[in-house]
């Protein structure tokens, strides 16, 4: 097991994305965070209160549980569902910033924008993501990333929060180790 | 879970999961993603040979909404009322590929007949089994009462319901004291003696004769339909007498606590077991107890046929 990033890493890797977003969309004006369950929402509202302090105005920032959408249930025990928010706004015609964890397969990600065209039409759909681990099976790509980690298929990336882990850090592990 | 034929095959765990789920899948139905992908290419069948009208379309309009294909398949208008058995209905309906088959039959015990029998191989889901039970009913209800009266907690600790009436006749009833039990409500059972089963009093329940002395002291009301097409016998001595003993009035209603509520699964005979006014007041939660239905079976079909089970 090695610690890929650490609790300060992580909060500066946060700040950085923050201020990324807001250069890349000149300001805060149109853009809402939605952060895919479990991790990814708490990433969501990590960020969402450093824009509030860069920026001084609240983001629109929500929930987005992508497992109905999932083209893997088939091949899984059945999983339990998460919160869905869409802040009052609504999504049409805004920047929507798709928050995660780990961006892996590719395949949340692709749920992830068949879930939001369900509920309306975004202006444009971004990605920022805490950790890309590479081994990408779908030509999806992010537009902020917290740390490239080139990694092998049967190492395991675990992100830690302080909210529900009771700390902050990103660990790889091999396979078969505890 | 493979299948949904009784309530006591689930742990209070997989009971508390499905009133979860069903409050996402209300969420989600409610927001602007009415159609949910999820079980595209699954086909669904509807096999009601008993008539109904909430459950055979409460579950078409779940599948509908998580994007199953719904074959509906009724007792009129098919073999069913030429003869054929429960057993070359269930070879057909494995010959066409069904995924799932809800099952609602007079005779107790047909859903686990199709379930363990090699006849097919999709999920059985029973939607009610002659006077036996009536599983996604009692889910619908514990999910109405956990919303109405448990204060945000995950079970029913506490909460004290009354089922009134035809309790022998009612499959409604077997699957209720079952689930609400397993959920730590306390279950008190309000009919004449020649209403209750054979046995009740092995049941996790209390019994009592007399609603007004109950009436005040409960959080939910559930009152049953009198099921004058299964009565052979003569149970009470008229209509009057027994909505005057067991049936819900406004004076009634007015002993009730604050805050409890009125449910009834439906058909409801208004006038016998409940009043009109009762039935169309504040109290009442059973047009909510319909729209409920939806999202828990929405729920029932994401968890026995969306992932792999085997």
């Amino acid at each position: 097991m090695s610690v890929a990033l650490t609790g300060p890493e992580i909060s500066r890797a946060l700040t950085r994305i923050s201020h990324e977003i807001l250069e890349k969309n000149s300001g805060s004006a149109n853009i809402t965070l939605l952060g895919i369950p479990t991790r990814g929402a708490h990433l969501a509202s990590r960020i969402s209160i450093i824009i509030d302090s860069i920026e001084g105005s609240r983001v629109p920032t929500g929930t987005l549980d992508i497992t109905l959408h999932r083209d893997d249930l088939r091949m899984r025990a059945p999983r339990a569902l998460m919160q869905t928010v869409i802040p009052s706004e609504g999504i049409d015609g805004r920047d929507v910033i798709l928050i995660d964890d780990v961006l892996y397969s590719g395949r949340t990600i692709r749920a992830a924008l068949d879930a939001l065209g369900e509920i309306g039409r975004p202006k444009s759909v971004q990605l920022a993501i805490l950790v890309d681990r590479g081994h990408r099976e779908l030509p999806i790509r992010a537009d902020f990333v917290g740390k490239n980690l080139p990694t092998s298929a049967n190492q395991s990336v675990k992100v830690q929060l302080s909210e529900i882990d009771g700390i902050d850090e990103v660990v790889i592990t091999e396979s078969g180790e505890k | 879970m493979r299948h949904l034929l009784s309530i006591s095959d689930l742990s209070k765990d997989e009971a508390v999961l499905i009133l979860d789920t069903a409050i996402e899948m209300a969420r989600a139905s409610d927001g602007p993603m009415k159609k949910l992908p999820t079980l595209r290419g699954r086909t669904i069948v509807n096999l009601f040979a008993e008539d109904s009208t909430r459950t055979r379309i409460s579950f078409e309009a779940a599948a509908k909404r998580l994007s199953a294909d719904v074959i509906n398949f009724g007792a009129k208008g098919s073999s069913l009322s030429k003869g054929e058995s429960l057993k070359d209905t269930a070879l057909t309906l494995q010959a066409m590929g069904a995924d799932a088959v809800i099952i609602r039959h007079s005779a107790s015990g047909a859903p686990v007949r199709l379930a363990e029998s090699q006849w097919m191989t999709g999920s059985v889901i029973n939607a009610g089994d002659g006077t036996h039970e009536h599983p996604s009913q009692a889910l619908l209800d514990a999910f109405t009462i956990r919303k109405h009266c448990s204060r945000g907690g995950a079970d029913l600790n506490g909460i004290r319901v009354g089922i009134v009436g035809d309790i022998l006749h009612s499959r409604v009833a077997r699957s209720n004291v079952l689930l609400l039990s397993l959920l730590g409500a306390r279950v008190t059972l309000i009919a004449p003696p020649t209403l209750l089963p054979f046995g009740v009093e092995n049941w996790p329940v209390e019994l009592s004769y007399d609603f007004d002395s109950v009436i005040s002291d409960l959080d939910a009301v559930m009152m049953l339909r009198v099921q004058q097409e299964r009565m052979s016998d003569l149970f009470f001595p008229n209509a009057r007498e027994y909505s005057r003993y067991f049936g819900l009035n406004k004076d009634r209603m007015n002993m009730m606590k604050r805050d409890s509520i009125v449910m009834h699964p439906g058909p409801m005979n208004r006038g016998l077991e409940i009043t009109a006014d009762v039935a169309d007041s504040a109290r009442s939660v059973i047009v909510e107890q319909v729209s409920n239905g939806v999202s828990v079976r929405m729920a029932i079909l994401y968890l026995l046929l969306a992932g792999d089970n085997s």
